[in-house]
């Protein structure tokens, strides 16, 4: 371990340029990302990013060199070719299409190791850097244009961005309808083939071009992590893309500085960035799925959770109320739990939730309303006994059949309801059990 | 290397004289046998990527279990607190899939895409921390990921042989449990087996086999392994009981070969050959598999389209010498003295002019017809008795179809032609005794006029 | 509950009790209440997405309840699941799997036998007599994926037939099969019922279930109706089953007039 490790501090040439280069392969992937996940292909992103292997391997064995451009073309090459070897696979062998994946990317990626090892004497690449990816180093390979230097992946990335935004702007409708339903998109004359082979490309593109600074790994991550939790958040696609791209950035973002940061507090220097913004994208998903407004898993409980003690609460309040009415002092924790079926140990909690929002105080054990939860009550009364006038009235329940749906809907009504209500019922100033009703609050004292 | 010493190395390789290459086969080999056999019930069950999916999801396991051995004074690489890492990590992973499943906006491959990329991100940040650690050097636990076949020891190969034996007894005592799951998950339900324990057994195989075969052969291939022997051996058979030790056996072989490979060729990793070899078995059963090999199917096609050809070809013949023979008052031309220009044949059929002439040049072969520059061709002897055979049937099929079918003469030419293909002897002979009272054998007149044939539409 | 009470509850081979099911929080059975007498071909009838198989799978316990009980023979269904024989959707499978139609007959043993038995020579004979009784005979050795819809649909059918059960249920065996097979699966589901056993059966075709059923239960979320053909199937319950649906309802208004005046 690292003893004497140095202050932390933040460089905007270094840690600026790598959260830059992050922020956009992460942009560019999760934007074709989300029509890999629509159209159930998420695994042949993680297919293509393995099997570029054979294409940059062939690159560099042609021209010995890393250019870009040759790096690109062979990406492409072979991302339209392991998308249709697949389809192949699957249509003539009919084989089961995670099957189909399976065999042509294994084999290309055990085809592209090959050639790599064989020649290890004029090709510089190592397989574990396109697994893992260095984007730590982004901003030393730097590239002048005029005054300016900018790292090569930031100037790579930014072009593949570029690239990506205008296919997905230009041929948006054409994803969507081929994306929705094929078959119509064919009928109208839009070729799903035509748009999966250049998804493929452009998958394959991006991340070729990603390998060298963030990893292979990295990229299916940003590929299918932030759609994946877009999908929950959003029932949109124009949405579910934006969304996705926020994540990406935010992931990206908060990966990095995590990785920067958080291994400090053991003693340890930064780790893989590439690593911890995976993590992070991994984080945002189990937020979300937590806590999609719709779709999560906590925010329904929690919903419930949350209207279960206001109800409650309400139900205390309206309760003393009552004895208040009947000339009754305080309430004992005692009497409140029998009459409200409610354990004692929860009365702790509303006590002290009442408590702090000033409406009841508790002298001697004894619960009483304040003026501000008189108030309170007084309105939640007049609605109970508002809606028991208008059921005798208008539906004609018997006086035994009043109290339930009245206690129900009490929570649900405000002062318009109740204008309502005392308008369109019986205008007396007792329920139909002989009870008087509080009279309504002026509301601007 | 001289070709002696290459021979002998071979002989050395092949008949095992090396400890180390005698551990390597029996490693490997056990291995293959097993990936073999569980990659068939994932096909099946259409989690063939679930194998992709858990040994990415290793990689955390193993890095934790080195943390702690490290923080507990060891050394951390002490195999068994590596292995049970990685299949503790390995089974979260599995079971994460499953959780994400319940999602409806979830899909099954973006399930697997999740687990796979995260765990494996895990696994790398948690890599570059062990890497700060002064007894860290990660360069073992890499060995997970690329694997080190190569310097397989005795330890390696017992620990693969023990797994491998109870994941191949788990798998074939359990065989109709699974093989129900694999085909009616509702039902089985319904039967009350526990499908839901079924599939986590299934998953806890696939972890036991790829963190043998993680360390064995690496990350790529156990996947490979899991997946294309059995892809492969369904073009060989349609029953369960078959693909099982087909595949193994596939797999095995890749196994062996690849290792032999490795072991000969300098610097080829045997990971990735045991892969290419998986991978040319499975083109090889792709096209060639006596099942469902496309090879098969296609030659299938072909030999119809021959047929269908020839009869066409001779029955237009045929038609025409019948109508030149028929304008000859004279009586004088023979059905082989007539030369028909194969032009017309090509305008009538649709067919492209290369076309036509492979089908003339079969029949040529077949000594039934004959072929002049000219662009004309005749009959020989044999070609036409076999073309009023083809025409008798076609014309008596016509018959029947006019007088029970209720066909409009004029689009009769298309439906026969359209189905007879498809008649057999039996049905040809019942209609002879239908319909063949006036012809007596011989060739009954068309039933429609022969010169509306050539305007006739539709595509051959 | 009085013992008089308790006797004829166990000669019922379906009896739910305010069953309550929700996928994703939204209800797809709501509060079913039903009885079904011994005996009875039942067709289970309602709109696209009423629950018809939702309701199987509930009494199969495949499906959590949120709330209510289902009894068969007035038991759980884990007790008595050797009396009920499940005929699941022929597209709940797929047909490419390497199997021969005798080995998918003999898949009906699996339950009996346990983890370890093993299949015998009599076990394939019975299975052979089920083919047999679904005509399917000679199909034995064939590969499931060459198999027409119908023969698919008898395949299955013979499946449940090897397994001595009193209640068979039935997830739209009629759909997409041919006219000889749909008439073939009426005679069998018939002798069936001869033989003192009950069938229910989810069906979707409106104009075929009065000569195909005896008894009808119309599904609809809740259990629209339920009773004896006769007095069920009539415009009014079928309008509050289908609701809006004219066209269908014009279907089956021509169906009852056709009905009612032979």
């Amino acid at each position: 371990m690292n003893e004497s490790l140095p202050p932390f501090q933040f460089y905007w040439e270094l840690d600026g340029w790598i959260i830059l280069a992050g922020i956009l392969c992460a942009a560019s992937a999760s934007l074709l990302g989300s029509f890999l996940v629509l159209r159930r292909m998420s695994m042949l992103g993680d297919a293509i990013s393995h099997a570029v292997l054979p294409g940059l391997a062939a690159a560099f064995l042609l021209t010995g060199s890393r250019q870009s451009s040759l790096m690109f073309i062979g990406a492409i090459v072979v991302g339209v070719l392991t998308s249709w070897l697949t389809q192949w696979t699957k249509q003539i062998g009919k084989v089961d299409e995670g099957a189909a994946i399976g065999v042509v990317f294994t084999g290309l990626f055990a085809l592209g190791l090959v050639m790599i090892v064989r020649s290890a004497d004029t090709v510089d690449l190592d397989p574990g850097c396109v697994l893992y990816g260095s984007i730590e180093l982004t901003p030393l390979d730097r590239y002048r244009i005029g005054s300016w230097e900018i790292p090569r992946a930031v100037l790579t990335m930014a072009f593949v961005l570029v690239v990506n935004v205008v296919f997905v702007v230009t041929c948006y409708r054409q994803l969507k309808i081929t994306s929705f339903d094929p078959a119509l998109a064919d009928s109208l004359g839009i070729s799903s083939k035509v748009m999966h082979y250049l998804l493929a490309a452009l998958v394959a593109m991006t991340a070729v071009a990603s390998f060298e600074s963030v990893g292979n790994i990295l990229v299916v991550a940003m590929l299918i992590v932030p759609p994946a939790a877009a999908a929950l958040l959003t029932e949109r696609l124009s949405r579910m893309l934006v969304v996705s791209v926020v994540l990406g950035i935010v992931a990206t973002i908060a990966g990095h500085f995590g990785a920067i940061t958080v291994p400090r507090l053991w003693g340890y220097s930064s780790v893989s960035t590439a690593g911890g913004m995976t993590i992070a994208a991994g984080a945002l998903l189990i937020l979300t799925i937590l806590f999609a407004p719709k779709t999560g898993l906590l925010s329904s409980v929690g919903k419930k959770w949350l209207w279960g003690v206001r109800v409650t609460g309400e139900d205390i309040l309206a309760l003393l109320y009552r004895q208040e009415e009947r000339g009754e002092a305080g309430a004992t924790a005692e009497s409140l739990s029998k009459q409200l079926l409610l354990p004692r140990r929860n009365l702790w909690f509303y006590r002290w939730l009442l408590g702090i929002r000033n409406y009841v105080r508790v002298e001697k054990s004894d619960w009483k309303l304040t003026e501000k939860g008189r108030m309170a009550a007084q309105d939640l009364v007049r609605s109970h006994r508002l809606w028991e006038n208008y059921f005798a009235s208008e539906v004609g329940l018997t006086n035994e059949q009043l109290h339930p749906p009245a206690e129900r809907l009490e929570h649900f009504t405000g002062s318009q309801i109740r204008k309502q209500l005392f308008e369109h019922g019986p205008s007396q100033e007792v329920d139909p059990h002989g009870k008087p009703i509080p009279p309504e609050r002026d509301k601007s004292s | 290397m001289s070709w002696n010493e290459l021979l002998l190395q071979v002989i050395r390789v092949i008949t095992l004289q090396d400890y180390n290459t005698r551990m390597v086969m029996l490693g490997t080999g056990l291995l293959g046998a097993a990936s073999g056999v569980i990659g068939v019930f994932l096909l099946l069950r259409k989690r063939a990527l679930l194998g992709d999916a858990i040994s990415h999801a290793t990689l955390p396991g193993v890095c934790i279990a080195f943390l702690i051995g490290v923080a507990s004074g060891g050394s951390g690489k002490s195999m068994p607190l590596l292995l049970s890492g990685a299949a503790t990590t390995g089974l979260l992973g599995g079971l994460a899939i499953l959780g994400l499943r319940q999602f409806r906006r979830i899909k099954e491959d973006a399930a697997l895409g999740i687990v796979l990329s995260i765990f494996f991100g895990l696994g790398i940040l948690l890599l570059t921390l062990i890497q700060q650690i002064p007894e860290g050097h990660a360069a073992g636990l890499e060995g997970f990921i690329y694997g080190k076949t190569a310097s397989m020891v005795a330890e390696d190969a017992v620990l693969i042989a023990s797994v491998t034996g109870c994941v191949l007894l788990v798998a074939l005592l359990l065989y109709r449990p699974m093989q129900l799951l694999c085909f009616d998950e509702g039902y089985a339900a319904s039967q009350g087996w526990p499908v839901f324990w079924l599939d986590g057994l299934l998953m806890s195989l696939v972890v036991a086999i790829t963190i043998v075969g993680l360390q064995a052969v690496g990350l790529i291939m156990i996947i490979a392994l899991l997946v294309v022997p059995a892809a492969a051996s369904r073009f060989w058979t349609h029953q369960l009981p078959k693909m099982l030790p087909l595949s193994a056996a596939l797999a095995t072989f890749s196994c062996l070969v690849g290792a032999t490979i490795s072991a000969l060729a300098p610097r080829v990793p045997s990971g990735a050959a045991i892969v290419l070899i998986a991978v040319a078995t499975f083109l090889v059963s792709l096209f060639f598999g006596n099942v469902r090999g496309i090879y098969w199917s296609w030659r299938r096609h072909w030999r119809l389209r021959q047929s269908y050809d020839r009869e066409h070809l001779l029955r237009d013949m045929y038609e025409l010498v019948e109508l030149e023979r028929e304008q000859d008052k004279a009586g004088k031309l023979g059905p082989t003295d007539v030369s028909i220009s194969i032009e017309v044949i090509e305008k009538h059929r649709q067919w492209s002019h290369g076309h036509m002439m492979r089908a003339l040049y079969r029949l040529q072969l077949q000594g039934l017809m004959l072929f002049h520059d000219e662009g004309r061709a005749r009959f020989t002897a044999s070609g036409f008795k076999e073309a009023a055979r083809l025409t008798y049937d076609h014309r008596l099929w016509e018959l029947y179809l006019m007088k029970y079918a209720d066909v409009d003469p004029l689009r009769v030419d298309r439906s026969a032609d359209d189905t007879e293909h498809a008649l057999d002897p039996e049905i040809m002979e019942s209609l002879k005794v239908m319909l063949d009272k006036e012809w007596n054998g011989k060739v009954p007149p068309s039933p429609h006029p022969l010169e509306s044939v050539p305007s006739e539409g539709g595509k051959r | 509950m009085i013992n008089s009470d308790n006797s004829q509850l166990h000669s019922l081979p379906l009896s739910m009790r305010e069953v309550t099911i929700a996928y994703h929080r939204k209800p797809v059975l709501w509060e079913v209440n039903l009885d079904i007498p011994t005996g009875k071909l039942v067709g289970l009838v309602g709109p696209n997405g009423a629950g018809k198989s939702t309701m199987l799978k509930a009494i199969m316990g495949l499906i959590p309840l949120l709330s209510g009980t289902v009894r068969i023979f007035g038991k759980p269904y884990a007790e008595v699941r050797d009396r009920v024989a499940y005929v699941p959707q022929r597209e709940s499978v797929d047909w490419d799997f390497p199997a021969s139609v005798l080995d998918v007959v003999l898949m009906g043993f699996y339950g009996r036998i346990g983890w370890f038995g093993r299949i015998t020579r009599q076990h394939q004979q019975q299975a052979m007599e089920a083919l047999d009784r679904v005509g399917m005979a000679e199909f034995a050795q064939r590969q499931i994926s060459q198999l027409s819809g119908g023969q698919q649909q008898r395949t299955f059918l013979a499946r449940a037939l090897i397994q001595p059960a009193d209640l068979f249920l039935l997830d739209e065996p009629f759909a997409a099969v041919d006219a000889s097979t749909e008439q073939a699966l009426v005679h069998i589901m018939r002798s069936l019922q001869q033989a003192g056993k009950t069938i229910i059966v989810v069906h979707h075709d409106l104009h075929t279930v009065p000569d195909y059923f005896d008894y009808l239960v119309l599904l609809n979320m809740r259990v629209v109706a339920a009773g004896p053909m006769e007095t069920t199937f009539h415009r009014e319950n079928l309008q509050k089953t289908y609701g809006g649906k004219l066209t269908i309802l014009e279907q089956v208004s021509e169906a009852i007039r056709n009905r009612e005046a032979p």
